[in-house]
């Protein structure tokens, strides 16, 4: 098994061309279901298989882990919807915008990308002004902090965009409940009014939710992916891979894109985004896109250290995709996320207490 | 063996999955040579391997001054790392984690099952009320062993399906099944895991053997060993059996609807019996005469 070559792309080839799936022998098979396992995109990856027919080329061990999958994905799925229904009746007498993000949002839209998603939290924005009501409703109907130390509290309240997760004490769901999308911290100081101003009301149920515009939408999703940790790096591209391929049919979306990224300054990141999202899964993006997007795309990081560090931390966390490097690129993809969230001194000073005085 | 140990994996059935272990510790390779003797061992190039796990010594400083043991399973650590000399026990609860993490085509129940005349006895009960030893001592009987902890039924027909993998044994209960008689095989002792004393009886051939035979659940018991008690024994109710039925199944959160059905099932065709006792001579022959009843 190690003398075999490794397969850094096989599942992302697989999900864009699912055909190909035909021909894999059994060792590919194996690898295949690892792989989607450990990338949280095993239920996408039946999805894709089964309206591509080749599901039945799969060997049957196989076809069982990726069936088992898309029988787990649609509880996810149930479960998310009834989460949704119980915050709505929670917060729906505040009369606030409830802004739905990422998996959250793209359920209640019906987009594809909630398509075999696997839900770990719910993700809410509110206006800032109106965060101390929501916590206070929440609270009352039995939402309370999953961290409570002193430290965590500060972490959260004077230096992240989100106050500290909360977890429904019967249900054990977690929520996020963000006032803006990325920490005051890292010199973005995104003004969430500006993303609320053009949050789309939900026709559908639950109705008193709305969720970001296209564009912000991605913005959104492609600096959550690309100033984080690649925890879940290739399934975050896959979702924006989705989104990208299901907004390009609306009009205007790509000049939008543009003009919102480099507007806010996140131009690098959205760069980065549509880059990976077409090197790995073949997205049909407009050429003038990323060309107008490079001048704004700045970055003391040299292009070729930056593909370096993407190529290794969006590939599956198994064995038979990562290489001996992998595991140093993973890392310094970590220390990158803390590197861009927090200037230099509060860096220091958050991982010294990390590592020394945390419990 | 040993050399598929540390070369590509030696592959056996693990539930109604195939498995290939990999591990350089000692204590691993002596516990499958003592516990899995009887197992089959599969082609590795021809057999569609589930899961690969492997437990080893961690990289870093620690290991020279203190052991330790990690059990990764497609790149997932599930467990922390313990000390060298539990690597055993951990590979058990490995693997029992892979079972009840992704067998979600069958209900996966907290509990002991055992055979006779092709129907299953269903034992559930919560950690600490003598479950596993009451399974052993009855697999020492005659019973076929199904499965000493996690009891997985089929949602398609509602049978068992058997793992027959060691049976786990805690503390003052390793001495009680060793004293079962002199047939009785059990492996090197893990001190001082999360759970105490821990060790596990190797299951006996003929139940290995008999691996690919499920069985129709045809009664549950809820036992309860007290030391020092007296034999109580008597019918259950259906609906508190579901209820406390729901609280030992890993997955019916997963199963929704379909593992309620399921367990709704399995309650309508085994019937339910609370059992508290003292001693074997008190369980063993009650047992029987239910089992008479409903055989």
């Amino acid at each position: 098994m190690t003398t075999l070559a490794l397969e850094p792309q096989l599942l992302s080839l697989t999900l864009c061309d699912p055909a190909r799936a035909v021909a894999y022998d059994k060792t590919q098979w194996e690898r295949l279901v690892w792989q989607s396992r450990a990338a949280e995109l095993m239920a996408q990856l039946h999805l894709v298989l089964s309206e591509a027919s080749v599901l039945a080329s799969a060997p049957a061990p196989a076809r069982r882990h990726l069936e088992i999958a898309s029988v787990i994905a649609r509880r996810h799925a149930d479960a998310v919807r009834h989460e949704l229904g119980n915050l709505r009746q929670t917060l729906e007498p505040l009369q606030v915008p409830v802004v739905l993000l990422k998996g959250a949002a793209y359920l209640a839209m019906g987009h594809d990308a909630a398509r075999g998603r696997i839900f770990n939290d719910v993700d809410i924005l509110v206006p800032k002004t109106a965060l101390k009501g929501v916590e206070q409703r929440l609270n009352w109907d039995g939402w309370f902090p999953l961290h409570t130390t002193a430290y965590d509290e500060r972490y959260y309240r004077d230096w992240m965009h989100e106050i500290p997760p909360l977890q429904h004490k019967n249900r054990a769901t977690v929520l996020d409940v963000h006032h803006t999308i990325l920490p005051p911290t890292s010199g973005y100081r995104i003004d969430a009014d500006a993303l609320l101003e053009r949050c789309r009301r939900l026709d559908r149920d639950p109705a008193c939710f709305a969720v970001l515009a296209p564009e912000d939408m991605v913005v959104h999703s492609a600096c959550h992916l690309f100033f984080g940790e690649f925890h879940k790096g290739l399934r975050d591209l896959y979702d924006l891979h989705q989104l990208l391929s299901g907004f390009s049919e609306e009009a205007g979306f790509w000049a939008q894109l543009v003009e919102r990224a480099t507007s806010l300054g996140l131009a690098r990141p959205v760069l980065d985004a549509l880059e990976q999202s077409r090197r790995l899964f073949r997205t049909q993006i407009p050429q003038y896109v990323e060309r107008d997007l490079r001048p704004a795309a700045t970055s003391i990081w040299p292009g070729v250290c930056r593909r370096w560090l993407f190529d290794h931390a969006l590939r599956p966390p198994h064995a038979s995709a990562g290489g001996r490097m992998t595991a140093f690129g993973r890392w310094l993809a970590f220390v990158r996320s803390h590197w861009l969230r927090m200037p230099l001194p509060l860096l220091a000073y958050h991982l010294s207490y990390k590592a020394l005085l945390a419990r | 063996m040993r050399a598929r140990l540390v070369g590509s994996g030696l592959v056996v059935p693990c539930g109604s999955f195939a498995v290939a272990i990999r591990s350089r510790l000692q204590a691993v390779h002596r516990g499958l040579g003592q516990l899995y003797a009887d197992f089959p061992v599969f082609d590795r190039s021809r057999t569609y391997v589930d899961f690969e796990v492997e437990i080893d010594a961690p990289f870093g400083l620690r290991s020279l001054v203190r052991p330790q043991a990690i059990l990764r399973c497609d790149g997932r650590a599930p467990f922390k790392p313990l000390p060298a000399s539990q690597a055993m026990a951990m590979l058990e609860w490995g693997l029992n984690w892979v079972i009840s993490s992704h067998s979600h085509d069958h209900l996966v129940l907290h509990a002991a099952a055992v055979e006779r005349s092709g129907r299953a006895l269903v034992l559930a009960a919560d950690p600490g009320s003598g479950k596993s030893t009451l399974c052993a001592a009855l697999v020492h009987r005659g019973w076929r062993l199904l499965s000493d902890k996690l009891a997985l039924v089929s949602l398609q027909d509602g049978r068992i399906r058997p793992i027959a993998r060691p049976i786990s044994l805690k503390n003052a209960s390793i001495g009680v099944v060793r004293a079962l008689g002199a047939d009785i095989v059990i492996g090197d002792v893990c001190r001082d895991t999360a759970k105490g004393d821990v060790a596990h009886m190797k299951p006996p051939s003929a139940s290995v053997q008999a691996m690919d035979r499920p069985a129709a659940p045809a009664m549950l018991v809820f036992p309860r060993y007290r030391a020092g008690g007296q034999l109580v024994s008597r019918a259950e109710g259906r609906g508190r059996a579901l209820i406390e039925l729901t609280r030992h199944a890993f997955n019916a959160s997963v199963l929704a609807g379909e593992g309620f059905e399921a367990l709704c099932d399995l309650v309508a065709s085994a019937r339910p019996h609370r059992i508290e006792y003292g001693s074997f001579d008190q369980v063993l022959p009650e047992i029987d005469r239910l089992w008479s009843r409903v055989a």
